[in-house]
């Protein structure tokens, strides 16, 4: 729902980090509780990047799966059913995510090897 | 991001917040041709956010973040609010709607003093309240007139529990009209509350609604949120709201 302002976001520090270098791919990595769709957040990275530098880049979208600790057992789960965050063990509802809220750029890769088409804008 | 929680130790900070990677955008060289970032796609929203809670604090004005689907009765929660507190031109009112000044206008005629914002756009409008939109909604509100302010998110119980917006307290008003399963379908909005109440509990008696099922569902997706049952229309419960208000102000969070 809100992938088109996020993709704004990530445009925004790829082309501060990129320094006019050629993009190939943006690398993220979004932890499964994150409320965004992977496929519409590629959709909206064209729209963001058609008219400029970025144009052409693709965006690789690495999913982390959920982990939480739990409060009464002290044992980590692997949550496959985000829906209900219970612990596996214990059953127990008190959890502390552990993985699952990520949602960083880890990497860009370039390109290096193409022709360089400076934008002058 | 912006999920807002309060620890047992009484500190307020986001999860995954990297500090050791605040502000790079620079990178570094890994090989020719990748760079590692880390940058977190919210930290931008993040340091907005921590500004505007920064200002609160100087003000000492104690922030509400109120969310609720289309519907829950938000705004005439406020007007009861207004009322109960009695003194509303110490209140403001942050309104954040697609389209429209109805809800602003409804809660300027009670009192308050409201800060508009439209979120439409060529997009066909925002879904949510983001850090800097409430910062620029605060350009139009004097703080220091305010004892408290709220912000009333837009109607919506995915996006809205993403951004923080630098509020102390976030709250979801849950109308017993929507049912008792929504903690189970929304369970990231769920979490990310300090509060729910339980609002037109006046329309108990005409409904199938399970209040005890709803209470222990909620319990399973957050055990950590405080619960009060309210009718905005008929007064009941506000005067427990107004007490949970009031803790909040005393207890005077220190930021994130």
């Amino acid at each position: 729902m809100h992938e088109l302002s996020l993709c704004r976001s990530i445009h925004q520090v790829v082309e501060n980090a990129a320094a006019h270098r050629p993009v190939a791919t943006v690398n993220l990595r979004v932890g499964m509780l994150r409320q965004v769709v992977p496929a519409t957040l590629v959709y909206c990275w064209g729209l963001v990047t058609a008219e400029g530098p970025l144009a052409g880049s693709r965006l690789a979208i690495e999913s982390v799966p959920v982990v939480g600790h739990c409060r009464a057992c002290d044992r980590d789960t692997h949550i496959e059913q985000t829906l209900m965050l219970v612990c596996g063990y214990c059953d127990t509802a008190a959890l502390d995510i552990v993985n699952g809220e990520e949602f960083l750029i880890t990497t860009i890769d370039f390109d290096d090897t193409s022709p360089v088409t400076q934008h002058s804008t | 991001m912006g999920r807002f929680h309060r620890h047992e130790d009484g500190d307020y900070h986001d999860h995954d917040h990297h500090h050791d990677h605040h502000g790079d955008h620079s990178g570094y060289e890994t090989g020719s041709d990748r760079i590692v970032v880390l940058e977190r796609i919210f930290d931008e929203n993040d340091r907005r956010a921590a500004d505007n809670r920064r200002r609160f604090d100087d003000a000492d004005v104690v922030v509400v973040n109120m969310m609720s689907s289309p519907g829950a009765g938000k705004t005439t929660l406020l007007e009861s609010t207004l009322r109960a507190l009695g003194t509303p031109e110490r209140v403001g009112v942050i309104e954040g709607d697609i389209e429209t000044s109805i809800d602003a206008d409804r809660l300027s005629a009670a009192g308050a003093r409201v800060s508009l914002l439209n979120t439409a756009n060529g997009f066909g409008g925002e879904c949510h309240l983001d850090a800097p939109m409430v910062a620029n909604a605060l350009q139009r509100m004097e703080l220091g007139d305010l004892d408290v302010l709220f912000i009333e998110n837009v109607g919506n119980l995915v996006c809205p529990a993403e951004f923080d917006v630098g509020a102390h307290r976030s709250v979801m008003v849950y109308a017993i009209t929507e049912g008792e399963e929504k903690p189970l379908k929304y369970p990231v909005m769920f979490r990310a509350v300090d509060l729910v109440l339980i609002n037109k509990l006046d329309l108990l008696p005409h409904l199938d609604f399970d209040l005890a099922a709803f209470r222990e569902i909620l319990a399973k997706i957050n055990p950590d949120a405080d619960v009060i049952e309210v009718s905005a229309r008929s007064g009941s419960g506000i005067e427990r709201w107004i007490q949970w208000i009031d803790t909040a102000r005393q207890i005077k969070p220190s930021g994130a």
